[in-house]
């Protein structure tokens, strides 16, 4: 048995995922991912299922773990009560920890999810806390939104919101001891040793590419990150 | 909607909902996006049903968009869970309801992972002990909060001023449902009706007098797909789902899209928006959109809320065409103002969008 199928073994989702799958293909029939790129969940399933090392560790550098949406459709529609899904986030959490997400156009995304979702849950207590982002990173949420961003606090107050307040309520201010019990929690659990290590591969990566890296989210590495498409990922 | 065959026995897909005394966990998407449909619920379940909903202003984000996106550890994510149970337990609450579907269905996984795996459960029993000191009940019922909405949808209908009726014709309006894959999808028997025929939306329409409608992708997922919308790389992918979702109801002719989860009506709104400035192709009536509500926001409707009170202002498909077919009242000047009425001025007129 090789060393990474053993290590997929230890992520109790790997376990609850998959139990002698049939290949049936009933997950890549009802896969929203499937409908939009290529990508086939059956065909993951049976590369895991093969145990071959070469292979796990090509499929953990490669742009495919990185296209499934996590809607858990294949769980629903798999005969056997696997959920392929599980599986991708036990490649996902093993392709980080090892280092080969940087090897992929998608899995290099990761430090844009680290740095924006995880700065968020660490700094406020929340994944999303969008003062301030604007229809420049998401022209599609239109001018409604440039209004709502132009009168963030003013609306929330309208419609019952506490921004920064005290107390209960809605976009309120969490207890700074809140906080630090979080990111206490990500210290004991690995959360932390996972946000070092998306930060120090990619630091690799962008010397490697010859991309400016830095802190945030104003430099070379993470705006090419953020937008760069090579246009090969897509279903004809 | 006639229930019968496949249908009428999903119906039996029921969950135990725990009738009161909630400890309310919010939502980070419904916070930013429908922050009025929060305030509603709450108005809902104090002012109109008299219930105990509880809420320490210590809960945090159960980490589900990390989570989701991969950032977050599986031990990270159970042990940030494990202490909105302690902040639960410690209030005195047993009944834990999230109002993100995001949420249950990490909660759902999480207490299904420890069903299975007591050892896991006792790992995040340490880790929450050492990183906290606290220590935590497991809850006695989970329920969505959409779930105690269905649970009380006849009492809301018994106070309801409106119904979801067009005024001029008599005839019910068509909705169509989206339940959010994380609702049911994982575990189809934690949701009330499954996931192949959901009825947790489907009682409320009913129920409110509107009509139920079918169509082909009603389980489609709504495209967010945590990075690959977020990151904007990717984002062609959000908007397929949205859009193959669009064309299949489109035949159909809906009046309005209810949904379950917090995330599906920005998406399911914002990309119509898109593709009318992209494409210049509407879904509604003359260049209109379809409007896309939280249960919340409908609840709120039919029980004579002003609709700038629950925040339908926010939403970037106009709400006044639907308003007006079922005779709810409003006031087009205070659509856009602060709480002392004041105006904040109004958005920009979308190029193809009609509003």
């Amino acid at each position: 048995m090789g060393k990474l199928y053993d290590k997929l073994l230890e992520d109790v989702r790997f376990q609850e995922g998959v139990s002698a799958c049939i290949n049936c293909g009933t997950c890549t029939a009802i896969c929203a991912a499937a409908s939009f790129y290529n990508y086939d969940p059956r065909v993951i399933v049976d590369t895991v299922q093969s145990r071959d090392e070469d292979e796990i560790k090509d499929l953990l550098k490669s742009d495919t773990i990185w296209y499934c949406g996590e809607c858990m459709s294949c769980k629903t529609r798999c005969p056997r009560g696997n959920a392929p899904g599980l599986v991708i986030m036990a490649l996902r959490s093993l392709s980080q920890d090892e280092g080969y997400f940087v090897e992929s156009e998608k899995g290099r995304q990761q430090l844009f999810m680290k740095r924006v979702i995880g700065g968020w849950i660490l700094d406020y207590g929340y994944c999303l806390y969008l003062e301030g982002i604007g229809t420049n990173m998401y022209a599609e949420q239109g001018p409604v939104w440039d209004w709502r961003q132009k009168f963030w606090k003013e609306h929330l107050d309208r419609l019952g919101g506490n921004y920064k307040g005290e107390g209960p309520g809605i976009l309120r201010k969490i207890p700074e001891e809140a906080l630090n019990e979080v990111r206490k929690i990500f210290e004991v659990t690995g959360g932390n040793a996972r946000f070092e290590k998306i930060e120090e591969f990619s630091k690799q990566k962008a010397k490697e590419l010859g991309l400016e890296f830095g802190d945030g989210i104003d430099n070379e590495y993470f705006s090419h990150i953020y937008t760069h498409n090579n246009n090969s990922h897509n279903r004809e | 909607m006639k229930v019968e065959g496949k249908q009428a026995i999903w119906k039996e897909y029921q969950k135990e909902i725990a009738d009161d005394k909630y400890f309310y966990v919010r939502s980070c998407v419904r916070q930013n996006f429908f922050p009025g449909s929060e305030t509603t619920f709450l108005r809902i379940m104090r002012d109109e049903l008299g219930k105990d909903v509880f809420e320490n202003p210590c809960h945090t984000t159960c980490t589900g968009i990390g989570y989701h996106g991969d950032i977050v550890p599986v031990d990270t994510m159970m042990t940030v869970v494990a202490r909105q149970f302690a902040l639960m337990t410690e209030a005195g609450y047993e009944n834990l309801v999230p109002s993100c579907i995001t949420s249950f269905g990490i909660y759902t996984e999480v207490l299904d992972t420890w069903h299975h795996f007591p050892e896991v459960e006792e790992k995040v029993r340490k880790y929450l002990k050492q990183a906290t000191g606290r220590e935590f009940k497991i809850p006695k019922n989970l329920a969505h909060a959409s779930d105690i909405i269905y649970k009380f949808r006849k009492e809301i209908a018994q106070k309801a001023k409106f119904k979801l009726v067009d005024k001029e014709t008599g005839k019910p309006l068509k909705v169509v449902d989206h339940i959010g894959c994380h609702y049911a999808k994982m575990f189809p028997d934690k949701g009330v009706g499954g996931a192949e025929y959901p009825y947790v939306l489907t009682g409320m329409i009913e129920e409110w007098g509107g009509e139920v409608i079918d169509y082909p992708e009603r389980r489609h997922c709504c495209g967010f797909g945590f990075r690959q919308y977020l990151v904007q790389a990717n984002r062609g992918y959000s908007m397929s789902c949205s859009h193959k979702k669009f064309e299949s109801m489109e035949p159909y002719k809906p009046d309005l899209i209810l949904t379950n989860c917090p995330g599906c009506p920005m998406f399911l709104d914002k990309w119509q928006y898109a593709i009318a400035e992209l494409e210049g192709k509407t879904y509604g009536k003359d260049g209109h959109g379809i409007p896309v509500f939280t249960y919340e926001e409908l609840a709120g409707l039919v029980l004579g809320y002003d609709p700038w009170d629950i925040g339908l202002q926010v939403h970037q498909v106009s709400c006044e065409p639907l308003l007006d077919r079922i005779g709810i009242l409003y006031d087009s000047s205070k659509k856009y103002s602060d709480k002392n009425g004041s105006s904040l001025g109004v958005p920009e007129k979308p190029i193809n969008l009609k509003i």
